[in-house]
């Protein structure tokens, strides 16, 4: 391309200029560090996430319900974050902790409120309300924007092995035990069947909520799993407990 | 020879047909066994294709009227490109309508469960920036790197490749969301296999473009070619760590993420800000860099100022990630950088957007003149507002106001609609007439329109969203004297409705300009010329024009 005599010339920024290898080096370089310093410490900094009591992987139910949350992409209109704000912890609850999306894969903070925050929906309503308004929406809030979600309640749960969706959380680091995949299929089963026998269902995951969710107690539907989910977030963690407020009274370093 | 080269071609799309099938069966959920089928449907169009003597990839460059022959460059993908940019354009202009509109009248116009805004969104997302803005990259970068390493394409099959691959990406990753296929980590929607996919296309990609610039026959790298190589290292980087994760089974469509919680989080963000910082940034201000000085027929205004934008844009973009987790469980001190490194990237922005602007020195008249370089003008003033916005919205006192809101959506849409679509509009309007062998696009009027159509669009549509944005976040925080918040949510959303539907007129303007600039590519294409009046008139006044005479004495 170029003679060595010319070669010998060109320096500093203009041999780059010149050198894709070298270019391309550089410029992988200069893009790497941003992440490398910003992401890398959250995974041993040990602040990062404060361990809460009550957090627990969720159930096979739950779970599903969650894939569905995700498929229909509930998150691209509410948000699962409360911010430390006088206005959003009256309105929503308790500002979130890191711990309690912990075992969230995905995280679904969400970037946007078309519709409400939803990080502490849990129990705040009635079941017949979440089918209602699932089922129409503008029946219980005149002024909702949200589309229609008739179908889960005539949508039979369908999965091909609830043993391998928790497996593959385990996988990525949630603590399921032994006993949780063996029973994947059963505890996706009793915890929408009051009649069922749910086993220690409620032991190995505390504060789990076993009823029929949709109103259909012969059935179990996409409407189940999708209202077990909602009813659970964030009613794991005690935040207004005298013991949490005490802990973070005393916590170190603040 | 031929014939058993295309006996082998049609063994390997038949072994891909048999396999397609056998995944088909296999799947473990309807979604994925529904996209397996269109892959099975491909591979039995493919052998027939190959089969037959019948040449679809000829009829289809005769339907586009694309040049017979060799041309001196390798054009033929950067022709393809050029077509795709243009329909994945309106189809994502039309979903962005289709969800605005969802949103003003949500009661008639979601068709559950696959027409419902949850899964339209990502599709419309998708649509617009990496089908449209993806295909514009690769039709671009393909044309310039050419032109300024003065050599045709390393690996002319490798690139058809990269075409047609990437086209296959877009058409999985926009069905699957339809089929509710998603990881929800936004702007990487698509799940594990469209992603590995999307990383054999690009690995290509990567190839055909280094091997094009280790090839060429101009000593230096043109500045536009540092641009597009940050853009596909980059996303390399991004994609591959962004999507790592465990498929619940390799015959089925779900997985979760490696990440969790707060990682996860911050590793999204850090990929969703580079994907605008890089896809829609640095790729674009390759464009700028070739297409401006060539339109204005100026050189770049200064190239000191190219190398210190370059080099500071690319190190400083990656930082500010945590901007769009300001106030939440992620820990201060990355919120902090991610804010502070946010306010710095304003200047390097700045000077990307001076150096565009100033090349026009000495040419300024043709923004009178000439309406592409009136759309980019119009380009680069929208990259300086909206990233003098982003920095001032990464600032935590402006961001616990907008974060949640819509003023989000009108900064996002500034940016997409005003820099990306106008310079985008701007580089087709150049390259159709260049590729096609025409010696001028149909008609110049009609691109006058288009300027004027989407930039009426632009500004009801980012107006509106501002407004919304301020009125709901204001009202989310406001207190009575009795201590009390004074509003519901739904209060907050009937509060807006008026500007969800001036936000859906700017959308209409914006995809109405979109069908001009359609239906003018498509009578380029046809070599047709319209007869118009041309842009300027030539100044001329019969009366002033004439010698003073002296009036005779009486």
């Amino acid at each position: 391309m170029s003679t060595p005599d010319v070669e010998l010339t060109v320096k500093g920024h203009k041999r780059l200029e010149r050198n894709i290898t070298l270019l391309g080096l550089f410029t992988l370089l200069a893009v790497s560090v941003g992440g490398i310093v910003e992401i890398a410490p959250l995974f041993w900094i040990d602040n990062t996430i404060e361990k809460v009591d009550g957090m627990r992987p969720y159930t096979p139910l739950e779970l599903a319900g969650r894939d569905i949350y995700i498929r229909e992409g509930c998150y691209t209109c509410h948000s699962q974050m409360i911010r430390p704000f006088r206005d959003e912890v009256e309105r929503y609850g308790h500002y979130s902790l890191a711990a309690e999306s912990m075992y969230d894969h995905p995280f679904q903070w969400g970037s946007k409120r078309t519709g409400p925050d939803l990080a502490r929906v849990g129990l705040r309503y009635s079941d017949a309300w979440h089918v209602q308004h699932l089922t129409d929406p503008r029946s219980v809030v005149p002024e909702s924007v949200m589309p229609t979600y008739k179908f889960l309640a005539d949508t039979d749960l369908h999965l091909a092995d609830p043993a391998a969706n928790l497996i593959a959380m385990k996988d990525v680091g949630v603590p399921y035990t032994k006993a949780d995949i063996d029973r994947a299929a059963a505890d996706l089963a009793a915890q929408a069947n009051p009649d069922a026998d749910a086993g220690d269902l409620q032991k190995r995951y505390p504060k789990s909520q076993i009823r029929d969710f949709d109103g259909q107690p012969q059935r179990l539907t996409e409407m189940d799993a999708l209202v077990a989910y909602l009813q659970m977030l964030g009613t794991l963690v005690d935040v207004n407990s005298a013991a949490a407020q005490e802990k973070l009274a005393t916590e170190k370093g603040r | 020879m031929q014939a058993e080269a295309a006996l082998g071609r049609i063994g390997l799309w038949f072994l891909l047909l048999l396999g397609s099938i056998g995944v088909m069966l296999g799947a473990k959920d309807t979604p994925f066994a529904i996209q397996a089928g269109m892959i099975a449907a491909l591979a039995l169009v493919m052998v027939f294709m190959t089969a037959s003597r019948f040449d679809p990839a000829g009829k289809a460059r005769g339907f586009f009227h694309m040049p017979e022959g060799q041309s001196r460059y390798d054009d033929d993908p950067v022709r393809w490109a050029t077509i795709a940019t243009v329909f994945w354009g309106m189809a994502g202009f039309l979903a962005g309508l289709v969800i605005a509109l969802q949103l003003a009248f949500p009661a008639y116009l979601n068709f559950e469960p696959y027409l419902n805004f949850g899964r339209l969104r990502p599709l419309h997302t998708s649509a617009v920036i990496f089908a449209f803005g993806g295909n514009a990259l690769i039709a671009t970068s393909f044309f310039v790197v050419q032109r300024t390493c003065r050599v045709r394409l390393a690996f002319p099959a490798l690139a058809r490749f990269v075409f047609w691959g990437y086209q296959l990406f877009i058409v999985l990753a926009a069905s699957g969301y339809l089929l509710g296929i998603t990881q929800s980590r936004e702007y990487a929607e698509p799940e594990w296999y469209v992603d590995l996919w999307l990383t054999v296309v690009w690995v290509s990609y990567l190839a055909v473009f280094v091997a094009t610039l280790l090839r060429r026959h101009e000593p230096h790298i043109y500045v536009a070619n540092w641009f597009y190589l940050a853009f596909i290292v980059t996303v390399a980087m991004l994609h591959l760590v962004n999507n790592m994760a465990v498929p619940v089974s390799f015959l089925g469509s779900r997985s979760y993420s490696l990440f969790g919680g707060v990682q996860d989080a911050l590793t999204q963000w850090w990929y969703g800000h580079n994907a605008v910082g890089f896809f829609l940034t640095a790729g674009f201000l390759a464009m700028m860099y070739y297409f401006v000085p060539k339109q204005a027929e100026r050189p770049v205004y200064s190239y000191r100022l190219s190398i210190i934008h370059f080099w500071s844009l690319i190190f400083l973009y990656i930082w500010a990630g945590p901007h769009h987790l300001l106030y939440t469980a992620l820990p201060d001190w990355a919120q902090t950088l991610g804010m502070v490194f946010s306010i710095m990237l304003w200047m390097p922005s700045w000077g990307g957007m001076i150096n565009g602007l100033m090349t026009l020195n000495g040419a300024w008249d043709k923004v009178r003149t000439d309406p592409i370089i009136r759309m980019m003008v119009m380009a680069l003033a929208f990259y300086g507002m909206s990233t003098f916005e982003g920095p001032m919205l990464s600032i935590k006192f402006f961001n616990s106001l907008s974060h949640y809101t819509d003023w989000t959506i009108g900064h996002v849409h500034s940016g997409a609609l005003g820099w990306n679509g106008m310079i985008t509009f701007a580089c087709l309007y150049y390259l159709t007439p260049r590729l096609w062998k025409r010696s001028r696009m149909y008609s110049l009027r009609m691109i006058n329109w288009h300027f004027w159509l989407a930039s009426l669009g632009i500004v009801f549509y980012a107006g509106s969203m501002w407004v919304a944005g301020l009125t709901q976040g204001l009202m989310w925080r406001e207190y009575g004297a009795d201590g009390y918040l004074v509003n519901s949510f739904a209060d907050t959303v009937a509060a807006i409705r008026p500007m969800y539907l001036m936000r859906a007129f700017g959308g209409t303007l914006y995809l109405a300009g979109a069908v001009v600039m359609t239906f003018n590519f498509i009578q380029t294409l046809r070599g047709k010329l319209r007869e118009e009046a041309p842009m300027t008139e030539t100044p001329y006044d019969p009366v002033a024009d004439r010698p003073l005479t002296a009036v005779p004495a009486a």
